[in-house]
């Protein structure tokens, strides 16, 4: 290392490779993340998934500008990401009937505009408040434009919401468009550039000021920062990429509608960014992946999937606010240790009995459900492929066993990985 | 995450990697209808129809010698969320899609299915409407791979302007629907027939309100009574037309309601609350008190296993025409079955003759126009327990029926 | 017209004090926590369905009294056990678990009940109406939600200003450490608020049952105006948090009455703005069909005007 930085005088100092690949090899290997997968999941199912997940991670980024960044929880941030993609059609149909040379990779930037716009004028008016009484005024504003979606038929289309055809803008290199692996591919490339756009920026200036104003908007204003337009200037940023990923959303679907305001949207992005984790920028990037890939696959494993969703959310809250990426995070020293090892150990240990916890809430959950709304078609089900009678005792007691039992055995791990922590803490940290 | 998520992410996982395999075995059919929130009454409803008539089929040893199978899917009423569902249930391999309730959604469908079999050559998806009713779909947003198996909302004011153009009792009508497409058809079709065929009726209200998302009707039933109705046109379904009677139930609206789905899960209960015996009218395809046996039978059969009317005869015409198309055709390709669809003609539900025409794909049928009220002694049916049923006051002949299109299809060169 | 503006008055009261008996809790839940509880309108829901399967059991009146208790004592568990754990880590945690548990009680409703509404009827007793104002009549149905929530008022500021229970409460709202120090139970005090809060927004939610649809969106629905109920009478304010719903209530009647729209208004103008552009879309719409919307409008206008509320005592 020392002899990379050596100045040779009067020459100038070229970085050592090691260097370079560590600077973008992240951004390298985050590409090749984008550019392989549809090469290897061909199926419909997994174009249209991928694709879904790329949307998610730019608006889940742009979430996490305002939860993470800045401090600020909003619950209606889907009205950029709907304005922007309302903007976006609008743009693809005119484009459509009057002929104008705009090719569909642009699309996304006018979404981006759109949300920029709206995020400037409402952002004016919310952020002139923090904490709750911001998070209340996102919410109102949100409903209000949720509601007003329906009454504005010209512009946002009624129910029916607005549709386009995203394959008769003008053709650059002969790509219509069309088929679903194109799509993916532009919205990937977009994701990436998003991404960096969203990873530089918290690297300047402005993004560390938003940083301090979440941590102390006080101390914030003694260094000579107005915290209301650091707050207000985070505003629009976000929204900006709101509109992005709003703008891919309408490339996907070809329509854009009320839906796209909905409390729903607005709550599924809050439930991603947590749960990937809003302390670190990579933790929505899981935190969307995570989500879209249960929303798609679990719905064909259990019908309440949502249930177990919303209970994992609870537990994350309550045991592990730091997400996903705060708990792999929290291993990092031990990885620097090159103790990992051992704390893995200890895991596997516990892994088994809380699995088997776990499989006893599921079963009792499942039950439920089967005797309850499915009681019309009889008590009669499989658990992983094992059939039993739901109204039947020993279905029961086996669960109620599994939980308990599974319960203290992960409870006798406690201690095991509490130790191993230790003994793996204590490790001399290597030199780098 | 739990284990029971880890083996299904592990094999939905394997699914991913290894080519998508058709089942052979079944043929399946997509449902997409509300089953959560507003419409969820209605969505169910059909579903169980749907359900019926796959088993009932088959009992009979099924089609081609393949098993129906109906795949519900859930669009909460909401056109972004259909096309996600249509989307899933493409990825699964279904080709065979039917949906019915909100037009708003069934043009986004129309639209979306047309696109993909544009773009997807070989991969085509049938979509049959069962009850979107707004006039467009088979005229300006036709398209070849749409069936809609109901009469579209034109037909169907076009009968009730006509069976209310004798009634001198009727003065003063009150306008009031839901506010998309279809809540629109009505009101403007009901204004422009009116105007024609009684220009002495005067129009006191005009009236729409949010699809499916009100729950206390009572300042609107206030402002029907202020404007001194006699009458009520309204195109409502499912919860709207519910919770209106319901409504005016309890605040005693004595008027004629002339409706095109009173008849909706809840509308009988509702129509029972309010008292008002045989001046509550309905327009639709079939009626249970029809003394037709083979309806009858059915009808007898539904209620036991399900605890429900048959509220969709014309569902019974869509599978049964669906099963003779692929019968003929030998296949279950899309394209096929289209083509046999097109000019069919059948005997349908309730007795008499219909046919699909196939310059717009609308199928016309003898349309009834039904009271709701305390039943007469060869009238065995009666709605939700309420002890009253419907009674068939008026028939229009299938010949009658039939409206021009200014459809002008796209077909697949074959 | 007269019938229609006093049907109007007592539509809008009648909602305005069923919006009232939820704010209410929501309000005091507030003011002890700082926190606003995103899961209050899913108690509200759970009332619903506890009373409905109650009463399917036992009768309506055992249920009146018995969904309420049980919500009561699932809030006061929820408060005790998940609340107080996450209060050591901040406010968005906080309002995040309230948000994952509205979440999960919804899914759990729907798990057991269904997606489809049930049929919570109005029991027999009451099935009539009431009186009838010239030719309408009004259910005695309704009649009752109005005078439970009124008598509830009644004993809420009773309890509140009146008795020392009250006074500790009051107190615990703003100064729990002193109050503490005096030697009172501030966590007890703090649960059973909690579980009050919630059993009142139960016992709105078994009246409102029958009179509104009982379906798993119910908290969907009733929940965002519920909040600017809170927001517009005044963070902390329970007399702000009534006269607000009184006004939101009386509000959202009244406009579905009005059929004006701005072209109505402007129409010796002869301005006519195209049909098919936004403008024209703002100048044909009338009040009618804007009223779902005007409680939000209000929102937003009194958190940039008057950001504590109209009542409001507490900052946020």
């Amino acid at each position: 290392m020392i002899e990379a930085l050596t100045v040779r005088a009067g020459l100038a100092v070229r970085p050592a490779v090691p260097v370079v690949i560590a600077h973008y090899g992240t951004w390298i290997a985050v590409a090749v993340m984008f550019v392989v997968p549809p090469l290897v999941f061909r199926s419909g199912t997994a174009l249209t998934m991928m694709s879904l997940m790329g949307i998610s991670i730019v608006f889940a980024l742009s979430y996490n500008m305002l939860l993470g960044q800045t401090g600020m929880l909003s619950f209606g941030h889907a009205v950029y990401f709907g304005l922007g993609a309302y903007f976006a059609v609008h743009c693809m149909n005119a484009a459509i009937t009057s002929g104008l040379p705009v090719p569909l990779p642009i699309i996304p930037l006018v979404g981006g505009l759109g949300g920029l716009a709206f995020a400037i004028l409402f952002g004016w008016v919310s952020t002139k408040r923090s904490g709750t009484a911001f998070a209340m005024i996102s919410l109102g504003l949100a409903e209000l434009v949720g509601s007003s979606a329906l009454i504005l038929r010209s512009f946002f289309g009624g129910e029916e919401g607005v549709t386009t055809d995203r394959t008769r803008l003008l053709r650059l290199f002969d790509i219509s468009f069309g088929p679903q692996i194109e799509v993916y591919y532009l919205i990937a490339a977009w994701c990436l550039v998003c991404m960096v756009l969203m990873y530089k920026f918290t690297r300047t200036p402005l993004g560390r000021m938003c940083n301090a104003v979440r941590d102390n908007s006080e101390r914030a204003q003694f260094v000579g920062y107005n915290p209301q337009f650091v707050r207000f200037l985070a505003f629009c940023v976000s929204g900006f990429f709101a509109g992005v990923a709003g703008g891919l959303a309408a490339i996907h679907f070809e329509i854009a509608n009320s839906a796209y305001f909905s409390a729903t949207q607005s709550g599924n992005v809050l439930l991603a960014t947590f749960i990937g984790g809003s302390g670190y920028f990579f933790g929505p990037v899981i935190g969307a992946a995570v989500v879209s890939y249960l929303q798609v696959m679990l719905s064909d494993v259990t019908e309440i999937w949502q249930l177990y969703f919303g209970l994992l959310f609870i537990t994350m809250v309550m045991f592990a606010p730091q997400g996903i990426a705060g708990l792999l995070m929290m291993h990092r020293p031990l990885w620097r240790r090159r103790a990992l090892l051992k704390v893995a150990a200890a895991y596997a240990l516990a892994l088994p009995p809380a699995l088997v916890m776990l499989a006893g809430i599921a079963l009792v959950i499942e039950m439920t459900y089967r005797l309850s709304v499915k009681a019309a078609e009889g008590p009669h089900m499989t658990f992983f492929s094992v059939p039993f009678a739901a109204d039947q005792p020993p279905a029961w007691l086996t669960a109620g066993l599994l939980i308990v039992g599974g319960f203290i055995l992960f409870r006798l791990t406690w201690p095991i990985i509490a130790a191993a922590w230790v003994n793996a803490e204590s490790r001399k940290e290597l030199a780098q | 995450m739990g284990a029971k998520q880890l083996w299904g992410l592990a094999a939905v996982a394997a699914l991913c990697i290894s080519a998508p395999v058709k089942a052979q075995e079944t043929i399946k059919i997509a449902f997409i209808d509300p089953l959560s929130g507003g419409g969820a009454s209605t969505g169910e409803a059909g579903l169980k129809t749907y359900q019926f008539l796959a088993d009932q089929l088959n009992a009979k040893g099924g089609v081609l010698s393949r098993r129906i199978e109906i795949v519900s899917y859930d669009n909460k009423l909401n056109p972004q969320e259909s096309l996600i569902q249509v989307q899933k249930a493409i990825d699964a391999g279904i080709r065979i899609i039917t949906q019915g309730n909100g037009s708003g959604v069934a043009a986004a469908i129309t639209d979306f299915v047309a696109k993909y079999n544009d773009r997807n050559p070989g991969k085509e998806v049938l979509y049959l409407n069962y009850a979107a009713v707004d006039p467009v779909l088979t005229n300006e947003k036709c398209n070849f791979w749409h069936f809609r198996f109901d009469a579209n909302s034109d037909i169907k004011m076009e009968a009730l302007t006509n069976y209310m153009k004798p009634r001198s009792n009727i003065k003063k009508v009150y306008l009031i629907n839901q506010d998309y497409s279809f809540g629109h058809a009505v009101r403007s079709e009901a204004r422009k027939m009116l105007s024609a065929k009684r220009p002495d009726i005067q129009i006191v209200g005009d009236e729409v309100h949010p699809l499916q998302k009100i729950t206390d009707f009572a300042p609107y039933v206030a402002k029907i009574k202020a404007s001194g109705a006699d009458s009520i046109i309204t195109g409502n379904w499912g919860q709207d037309i519910a919770l209106l009677l319901k409504a005016a139930a309890d605040a005693g609206l004595q008027v004629d309601w002339y409706t095109y789905y009173a008849g909706s899960v809840g509308g009988p209960t509702g129509v029972k609350q309010t008292g008002l015996n045989h001046r509550v009218f309905e327009i639709s395809e079939g009626s249970a008190n029809i003394p037709y046996a083979p309806a009858q039978e059915i009808e007898k059969a539904l209620r036991a296993k399900y605890d429900i009317g048959l509220l969709y005869p014309r569902v019974v015409n869509e599978m049964r025409m669906l099963v003779t198309a692929i019968e003929q055709a030998k296949s279950t390709d899309p394209g096929k079955i289209a083509l046999k669809l097109e000019d069919m003609k059948v005997t349908v539900f309730n007795g008499g003759e219909g046919f699909m025409r196939a310059a717009d794909h609308q199928f016309f049928q003898p349309m009834y126009i039904k009271s709701f009220g305390e039943l007469a002694a060869n009238e065995p049916f009666d709605e939700e327990k309420t002890g009253w049923g419907w009674r068939v006051i008026a028939k229009v002949d299938t010949a009658d029926t039939v409206l021009p299109t200014v459809c002008k299809m796209k077909r697949p060169s074959t | 017209m007269l019938e229609l503006v006093i049907i109007s008055i007592l539509n809008g009261v009648q909602f305005g004090m069923l919006l009232f008996l939820m704010a209410s809790g929501l309000t005091l839940i507030f003011s002890m926590m700082g926190v606003l509880n995103f899961a209050h309108a899913s108690f509200y829901m759970l009332g619903a369905f506890f009373g409905f399967q109650i009463a399917r059991w036992l009768g309506f009146w055992p249920a009146l009294l018995i969904a309420p208790a049980l919500v009561g004592i699932i809030g006061a568990l929820v408060e005790r056990y998940g609340l107080r754990n996450v209060h050591r880590q901040g406010h968005v945690p906080e309002l995040l678990f309230t948000f994952g548990l509205a979440y999960v009680i919804e899914e759990v409703v729907q798990m057991i009940w269904g997606k489809a509404p049930v049929d919570f009827r109005v029991p027999a007793l009451l099935d009539f109406p009431a009186f009838t104002i010239f030719t309408t009549n009004y259910p005695a149905y309704k009649l009752l939600m109005l005078l439970t929530s009124a008598g509830i008022f009644l004993v809420l500021f009773i309890v509140l200003t009146r008795t020392r229970i009250g006074l500790v409460i009051q107190a615990a709202l703003s100064h729990p450490h002193m109050v503490a120090h005096l030697g009172h139970n501030v966590p007890l005090v703090f649960m059973s608020v909690f579980g009050v809060g919630s059993a009142l927004a139960a016992i709105a939610g078994v009246i409102a049952g029958p009179a509104l649809v009982t379906q798993s969106n119910m908290a969907g629905l009733l929940g965002p105006i519920l909040f600017v109920v809170v927001v517009v009478g005044g963070l902390g304010s329970l007399a702000g948090a009534f006269a607000a719903s009184l006004l939101i209530g009386l509000v959202q009647t009244f406009a579905v009455s009005v059929n004006t729209s701005l072209a109505d208004v402007f129409a010796f103008a002869h301005v006519t703005p195209s049909p098919g552009s936004i403008l024209g879309d703002l100048w044909t719409v009338t009040l009618a069909q804007i009223a779902p919307i005007l409680p939000y409008l209000l929102l937003v206008m009194v958190l940039i005007l008057k950001p504590t509320g109209l009542w409001g005592t507490r900052e946020t």
